[in-house]
């Protein structure tokens, strides 16, 4: 129930405790504001509490600070254009978002992906969930006077998101998905990059292990508070590591397998004691883990067959080929294979359709194909002009995937137009946030820091 | 279970409420009365069969407008829906709309003990938009129902503290309604505490 300011406060214990006990001080209880703009609540919550002394008595937390109107939005544009939306869910790991997205509307068309690209998008998933739990960690740390291992596993994340941008082009707000693959192949050097910042930030991960799991003020910090038992977590709708904590092992990459997910081999860490501590070794652990992932599936890539390879074609600079077909010199560039700028590389011809369905209702053209025949300019067309676009029949779908908090789920429901009729997200720290209350009463006023640190709230995500 | 079998003895347990049934995609999906909704719920987390200790998510649609959007541009009509490859035949196709109310109140059931999934869907009128709570079954509806009742103006009868969530008390209106517009504006109120 919202907490009334207004109402008198009360003399706690005093009518309650029996008179034969030595007199208590009489207490009074006090109303504590903490946000929206206060550090620890990242300037997007605001948790009203009701204190006796420094325990909580009472909790209302307020959300939608950070409110966007997602899912009205994405009723408005095509279903490629959701995508830099999706982005901005949780964008600390904002692939997950946008595979989460495109499955669900893959499985609206009925279209299935090449092999290829669905072990890109898991490479890629994974990659996004180390650098989740990574800032999830770092920044809990932080917020308990741990500022080195803040800034250690920043360090971190920053080699990893420097693969992120060879791969998409950008850090945070990637847009690498589409629905019916990828915008691009992996570059060249991937996998080389990819193993060299592991063995970093694996050195790293054991270093702020080594510094925190052995620290007396973490530990005590952490152990046995804001416990929450499984029972409750699983009434809340709590998944992903928060659920994984307290020894529930669902992981929606096992429990209901999708893309690859199930022929990678990977172990799901789960916790016992359900309290700050646990979600923190869970996670720590999980990195590991998603590394595991990676390592397999880099082993396992399949290789494109490419069409016409880079190195035998006719190379023309991408913006000459524009300028041919602008003026109709198609014999020119028939033949030819793109230069690409950054913007279009690993999305030529010869890759992109090992990385992209070949449904041309969906799939967007090799810009080779756009600007040198009248065949790609119409699929083009179709696909992006303003009120065209993949039409997906009627229909309604719910898609889950694992995202870093948990299960990510989208509702996608069509009536046949180029833009969804209805797009639902589930948020995972949505759930997380409303057992907040049940977590912190009882707790020190000192333990709510701790506690919402751990629940890696992502207000993009949480108030959408 | 199987999704259809659960299907099946939802039908058989309750007769009278569950007015079609279908499994568009491989999603078992239940429609069902808004009269019998609390019981139907409370079956399914209950009964060993189905177990749904999972509410993963509760939705809702506004159908007023589905299939009468105006084209956006000229020519915009000409597009082909995506069809799936004609050698996988589409076995389980899609019903349409669960009926002639406006909303529809979905719910996603989940359940770790046998892996399954589990869709239910609630149409309600847009004059008597009141559904019961499932809050006593489980705890994060809570929330979920707050969000319907601000975003669809949907009533959770009994529900324990059915406020706004995501927009402010003096918000007008449910923004995810269809005839909501998308460019109005209302001025920014703050916290009034």
């Amino acid at each position: 129930m919202p907490i009334d300011p207004t109402t008198e406060v009360e003399t706690a214990d005093a009518a309650s405790a029996p008179a034969a006990e030595s007199p208590k001080p009489a207490t009074r209880e006090m109303l504590l504001n903490i946000g929206p703009a206060h550090p620890a609540m990242h300037g997007i919550v605001r948790i009203v509490t009701k204190l006796d002394g420094e325990q909580v008595k009472e909790v209302d937390v307020e959300i939608g600070y950070l409110h966007r109107g997602f899912e009205k939005m994405s009723e408005q544009v095509d279903y490629n254009g959701v995508m830099p939306y999706t982005d901005r869910l949780n964008y600390v790991s904002s692939f997950i978002n946008n595979a989460g997205y495109c499955m669900a509307v893959e499985k609206l068309l009925g279209i299935s992906v090449p092999l290829r690209c669905e072990y890109i998008r898991v490479i890629v998933s994974e990659i996004s969930r180390i650098a989740d739990h990574l800032t999830s960690v770092g920044a809990t740390a932080m917020e308990l006077g741990a500022f080195t291992v803040f800034l250690y596993m920043i360090k971190a994340r920053e080699y990893l998101w420097d693969l992120l941008e060879q791969v998409t082009g950008a850090r945070l707000t990637v847009s690498y998905c589409r629905v019916g693959g990828i915008k691009a192949d992996l570059p060249d050097e991937f996998a080389a990059g990819c193993i060299a910042a592991f063995a970093k930030t694996r050195e790293v991960i054991a270093e702020s292990e080594g510094l925190l799991k052995r620290n007396r003020i973490f530990t005590d910090r952490m152990m046995g508070t804001g416990v929450i038992s499984t029972e409750d977590a699983i009434s809340y709708g709590i998944t992903g590591p928060f659920l994984r904590a307290t020894g529930c092992d669902y992981d929606v990459r096992k429990d209901c397998p999708y893309s690859v997910y199930d022929r990678l081999d990977f172990d799901v860490p789960v916790g016992t004691a359900g309290d700050n501590m646990d979600r923190f070794l869970v996670r720590m652990e999980e990195m590991e883990q998603s590394m595991r992932i990676v390592e397999a599936a880099l082993k396992d890539l399949p290789d494109g067959a490419v069409m016409t390879h880079p190195g035998t074609g006719r190379h023309i600079p991408a913006a000459e080929m524009v300028d041919l077909g602008k003026v109709g010199n198609i014999g020119a560039i028939a033949d030819g294979c793109a230069v690409p700028g950054p913007t279009l590389e690993g999305a030529g011809r010869e890759r992109l359709h090992t990385i992209s369905t070949d449904n041309k209702r969906v799939a967007l053209p090799a810009k080779e194909n756009v600007y040198g025949n009248i065949e790609g300019l119409m699929q083009q067309f179709k696909l992006i002009m303003h009120g065209h676009g993949i039409r997906a029949p009627e229909g309604e779908v719910y898609e889950a995937v694992e995202g870093a908090n948990g299960e990510l789920g989208f509702y996608v429901v069509s009536d046949g137009e180029p833009n969804a009729y209805r797009v639902r997200v589930r948020p995972p720290c949505f759930a997380i946030m409303s057992a907040l209350p049940l977590l912190l009463v009882g707790d020190m006023v000192a333990d709510i820091v701790p506690t919402f640190g751990s629940v890696n709230m992502i207000g993009g995500e949480l108030d959408r | 279970m199987s999704g259809a079998r659960l299907t099946e003895s939802i039908g058989t347990r309750f007769p009278d409420a569950v007015i079609t049934t279908h499994a568009y995609r491989g999603e078992e999906t239940v429609v069902v009365r808004h009269e019998q909704l609390h019981a139907v719920a409370e079956f399914l987390k209950l009964d060993d069969d189905s177990k749904m200790n999972f509410l993963m998510d509760l939705a809702v649609v506004d159908y007023s407008m589905f299939g009468k959007s105006p084209p956006q541009a000229f020519f915009a009509s000409s597009g082909v829906a995506v069809r799936p490859p004609a050698r996988i035949p589409d076995k389980n196709p899609w019903p349409g709309p669960p009926g002639t109310e406006r909303f529809a109140v979905v719910y996603h059931f989940f359940s770790t003990t046998h892996k399954h999934r589990l869709r239910m869907v609630v149409p309600v009128d847009e004059t008597s938009a009141e559904v019961d709570t499932v809050c006593d079954l489980w705890a994060g509806a809570n929330w979920l129902e707050r969000e319907a009742w601000d975003m669809f103006g949907i009533v959770f009868r009994d529900h324990p503290d059915l406020r706004r969530l995501l927009m402010y008390d003096e918000f007008e209106g449910h923004p995810l309604r269809k005839d909501y517009p998308v460019r109005r504006r209302q001025p920014l109120i703050g916290p009034v505490n």
